[in-house]
């Protein structure tokens, strides 16, 4: 990602081998013990890596936007209760219990960071990526949001306010973009097309519908 | 806290049980296998009802908060893994389910295989 610092860390880069060495080997001896001591079985863990993995991911929230974006009264209930809203498309499960879903429009953009440590909303976003986690962004995205998004690769004018939401155990946001101009009439599965992890977290527009185009004809 | 703080969600309604699987979503999770791992078992452990996820939570922004100041210091490189791994740790530890001495002899055994052993998957 583009604010992360790609500097030469030098001497950090051999301790950061060792601890990596460490956490590789002490988290092997943590699950063993654990299988052997009957409280977990390496099948249980194989199955919830592979659900989360494979099917827990952005499309779902990509379908709760679209699903926004065609249809008044679904959007009022996500905004109202997004919770119970993406419950309505099948969404749901840990880290999902409280979801709040906050609307981009001409004048605000949102942006969602998790300050403490990695609150994120798994039902419809997955796992957040690695940048997400990072010190960097979640420090300086509170501190100089414009500039951070800028590097990020969305140059937002002067006038539009940008609002910073502070995910918690409490309360995980998810961002609603606006619908990208030139999408009349098209369908649901065709605009979740646009909507991308970036976009619901906030650091991206959806992406434009000539763009999809361009990249149907390619494709 | 310069953020907006959004206001905090009314009570909303608990929620249905694990969704239906929607599509393969393809995106790369983990650097390396045993991030995957980790994140597996400690997921495994919150399933059984071994412990409430906020015990989990309230070590790992610890453990953050710990790995964010040795790597300023000059330390290895922020790896949110480490912390991650760190904090169950201490979580499994708290709870009696292992301690850390045994997981120091696990390691070190596991670390003395003959190489060409994967240990990180």
């Amino acid at each position: 990602m583009a604010h992360g610092d790609a500097g030469d860390h030098g001497r950090a880069d051999a301790h950061g081998r060792v601890q990596a060495e460490t956490d590789a080997l002490r988290s092997e001896a943590l699950e063993s013990l654990l299988v052997e001591k009957g409280l977990v079985t390496a099948e249980a863990v194989d199955a919830l890596l592979r659900h989360y993995e494979q099917d827990v991911g952005p499309l779902n929230g990509a379908r709760v936007v679209a699903r926004a974006w065609t249809d008044a009264a679904y959007r009022r209930r996500l905004l109202g209760d997004a919770t119970a809203a993406i419950a309505e498309l099948g969404f749901g499960g840990p880290q999902g219990e409280h979801i709040v879903v906050v609307e981009n429009g001409p004048d605000v953009h949102n942006v969602v960071v998790c300050t403490l440590c990695s609150c994120y909303p798994w039902p419809v976003l997955g796992l957040p990526p690695t940048w997400y986690k990072d010190p960097a962004y979640r420090s300086r995205i509170v501190r100089e949001p414009r500039q951070v998004l800028t590097e990020m690769g969305l140059a937002l004018p002067p006038q539009v306010e940008i609002r910073v939401w502070d995910s918690s155990a409490e309360v995980r946001y998810l961002v609603l973009p606006e619908r990208p101009a030139g999408t009349d009439g098209w369908s649901e599965e065709r605009l979740a097309g646009l909507v991308t992890r970036d976009a619901m977290i906030g650091v991206a527009r959806a992406r434009l519908a000539d763009d999809a185009r361009a990249a149907a004809g390619r494709g | 806290m310069a953020s907006a703080s959004g206001p905090r969600a009314a009570a909303l309604l608990a929620l249905a049980g694990p969704a239906a699987p929607p599509r393969r979503n393809g995106e790369l999770v983990f650097e390396v296998p045993w991030e995957g791992r980790l994140f597996g078992l400690t997921l495994t452990l919150h399933d059984q009802g071994r412990f409430e996820w906020e015990e989990f939570r309230q070590r790992l922004i610890r453990a953050i908060a710990r790995c964010e100041r040795e790597a300023a210091a000059g330390g290895a490189p922020f790896r949110y893994y480490q912390a991650w791994r760190a904090a169950l740790e201490d979580l499994v530890a708290a709870k009696g389910l292992c301690a850390a001495t045994e997981v120091d002899t696990r390691a070190r055994r596991l670390a003395a295989r003959p190489t060409g052993h994967d240990h990180g998957a």
